[in-house]
């Protein structure tokens, strides 16, 4: 007997058997019965994946445009207690020479002061339409190249060298598009394409017309105004060519670090700060994302407490209505484990089936459709991040749930007397 | 082969004590087809289960080739139940959703079997009950008779020591009944040793042996001269 013992106790038997009356009876199943399980399976896998993806996608939108079109890969500042970059020439030349270097754009920044109604009378008191302003410098072919900014003067049209007396505004500047109307933010009212509008930084002042409205959602250009390179050098007083920034954008597969390494090997740290777009993305953005993440995840947590909950309801339901069934196999002497590992499979099967149906929506339809039709927040462009390894994870944490869920209610059923179970009393 | 020593079980019921088997002690040796007979609640079906380890007697020992199996875990009742006994049961008890064959298939992988040589066995034990060419359908597709030779080929396919049969005909008109004894007296015959629970005293004398329960006792213990294996 004892060498019966060893055999018939082995794992793998037990395996085999479970795996056997698992099959059998997934066929024999109701298909309707089926596909609701699996149909839950799936939302609730994509409530793991999608909610949090779409929550964290959200900031990173954001923060995929702003290295997209306003800091590239590799960004170039001034240091924080001067307002441009020393030998800036010498840096663009040196910048041209990275390994996998492909554009970069060379801007000009300043405060200023915009004004829109400064040609009529206004009452004694009354104050004139006016806004604070990021000045903006660019060279427009450079620019152009680096982000496409063209793509986003969503009225207008966009600069060309030659525009020394226009410039384009963020819609951010704008009353129309942003209608707030608060005692420490303004925004200029009646501004469209051909208004007039006076740009003031210091003494200096200068009438431009506005070629374009620019909507982009990086606030490097909605809430700038944006002009030549050289009006912002003539208005802001610099006469050396110092810029405030330099925005590189890299090749493909080149290493932003390795990138940077390169730039402060060259000397390029001595005249000002070198960042990867990760470093130089605002803290704020990353404790949101944390937030949302952390957010997602507990709303995805209490689907997957639903979907624990409907496993051991199922579960339990099919192995009490099953009880007698599961006493003869116990009389027949199958092996306790046997059955109750026939249970989890069934679980598991069930997961398994959801997450794959899950995967190939998320990854064959969700996402690229997400991809393609961004979500329109008013901050960014929504992305869903879902990552293989993420979702695999996520889909090993469903499948791990759903197998214990499964387990519990048949260990409960299997436990129980035989003879009781047979004679259905 | 299968020994009760004493064998005792009560049941309670509020404050009332059932004595369903009063302290029985008999021996079956191998190769005996026993019958045993009486009226409803003489306990024969209380004996069968504590025979066949399907439920632990309140005192006393069950002895299987020498070994009490009272006192044994859980587990190795149920390794004994799938090695050495084979059962049929009234309403035959075999699983609605498993083929006749994947009902006959099921003991035997748990035995070690691989998957090809559990089907050849299977297969083997269904042909000797008349069923090989009903071996794909399910139960719900096969008459009652047809059900009961399923769970005999399943009780038969491991080659047990002893088979348990808890009134087995009683379902089943009385041409397929005849058919079910016969398959029984052939396998006896074979050497098989069977323990037979019945009301129907025809059947009982064709066994060997007869054993009547009345009120958890044994009244009668008897050799059978008409006996026809």
């Amino acid at each position: 007997m004892s060498e019966r013992t060893r055999i018939e106790n082995s794992f793998s038997q037990n395996v085999k058997v479970g795996w056997y009356l698992a099959r059998r009876d997934i066929k024999q199943a109701n298909k309707w019965t089926t596909m609701l399980i699996v149909a839950v399976m799936i939302f609730t896998f994509l409530n793991l994946v999608v909610v949090a993806g779409i929550l964290v996608g959200l900031i990173q939108g954001s923060e995929d445009a702003q290295k997209k079109y306003a800091i590239g890969d590799v960004v170039i500042s001034s240091f924080l207690n001067r307002s441009f970059i020393d030998q800036t020439q010498e840096v663009s030349k040196i910048v041209t020479t990275i390994p996998g270097y492909k554009y970069h754009t060379v801007r000009y920044g300043g405060s200023v002061r915009v004004e829109s109604n400064y040609r009529s009378t206004i009452n004694p008191g009354e104050k004139r339409d006016g806004a604070g302003a990021s000045f903006l410098g660019i060279d427009p072919m450079q620019e152009q190249q680096f982000s496409g900014v063209s793509k986003f003067v969503i009225r207008g049209e966009y600069l060309t060298p030659e525009d020394q007396n226009s410039i384009l505004i963020g819609k951010n500047l704008l009353y129309e598009f942003t209608p707030i109307e608060a005692p420490g933010f303004q925004t200029l009212k009646d501004v469209s394409v051909g208004s007039r509008i006076r740009v003031t930084s210091g003494n200096v002042s200068k009438e431009y017309y506005v070629k374009g409205i620019l909507s982009s959602k990086v606030d490097e250009f909605d809430t700038s105004v944006v002009a030549l390179a050289s009006e912002v050098r003539k208005m802001t007083g610099r006469t050396d060519l110092n810029a405030s920034t330099i925005a590189i954008q890299l090749l493909p597969g080149t290493d932003p670090v390795a990138a940077k390494q390169f730039l402060l090997d060259s000397g390029v740290g001595e005249f000002a700060r070198v960042q990867t777009a990760e470093e130089a993305f605002p803290k704020f953005l990353q404790d949101i994302k944390t937030t949302f993440a952390i957010l997602g995840n507990a709303i995805s947590g209490i689907g997957l407490i639903v979907a624990s909950i409907t496993i051991f309801i199922v579960i339990f339901v099919n192995a009490i209505t099953r009880r007698r069934y599961i006493g003869i196999l116990k009389g027949i002497g199958i092996n306790r484990k046997a059955i109750l590992y026939s249970y989890m499979y069934q679980a598991f099967i069930y997961a398994a089936l959801g997450i794959i149906l899950g995967m190939i929506l998320v990854f064959g339809l969700i996402k690229p459709a997400i991809a393609a039709n961004p979500i329109d927040f008013p901050f960014s462009d929504g992305i869903l991040v879902a990552t293989l390894s993420g979702t695999l994870i996520r889909g090993l944490i469903l499948l791990v749930t759903t197998v214990i869920a499964g387990y519990i209610p048949a260990k409960i059923v299997i436990r129980q007397n035989t003879l009781s179970a047979i004679l259905g009393r | 082969m299968i020994q009760a020593k004493n064998l005792t079980k009560i049941f309670m019921s509020g404050d009332q004590k059932i004595v369903a088997l009063d302290s029985l002690t008999f021996s079956v040796p191998e190769g005996q087809f026993l019958t045993v007979t009486g009226k409803s609640g003489s306990g024969k079906s209380t004996l069968l289960y504590q025979l066949g380890l399907l439920d632990l007697p309140t005192s006393g020992e069950v002895l299987v080739d020498g070994v009490d199996m009272v006192p044994v875990s859980e587990n190795e009742r149920t390794i004994t139940r799938l090695n050495d006994l084979g059962y049929i049961f009234q309403d035959y008890a075999i699983l609605p959703s498993l083929t006749a064959l994947e009902n006959t298939v099921v003991p035997l992988l748990m035995q070690g079997y691989s998957t090809a040589e559990a089907e050849r066995k299977a297969k083997k034990a269904l042909e000797r009950v008349g069923l090989l060419d009903r071996m794909n359908n399910l139960p719900s597709q096969l008459s009652g008779g047809q059900q009961q030779r399923v769970a005999i080929a399943r009780a038969i396919g491991h080659s047990p020591k002893i088979i348990f049969a808890d009134e087995p005909t009683a379902n089943l008109d009385s041409e397929t009944s005849d058919q079910v004894i016969q398959t029984f007296l052939d396998l006896n015959k074979e050497g098989q040793t069977i323990v037979m629970v019945t009301h129907e005293p025809e059947y009982a004398k064709l066994a060997h042996r007869t054993i009547t329960m009345a009120d958890g006792k044994i009244v009668s213990d008897i050799l059978n001269s008409g006996f026809r294996g």
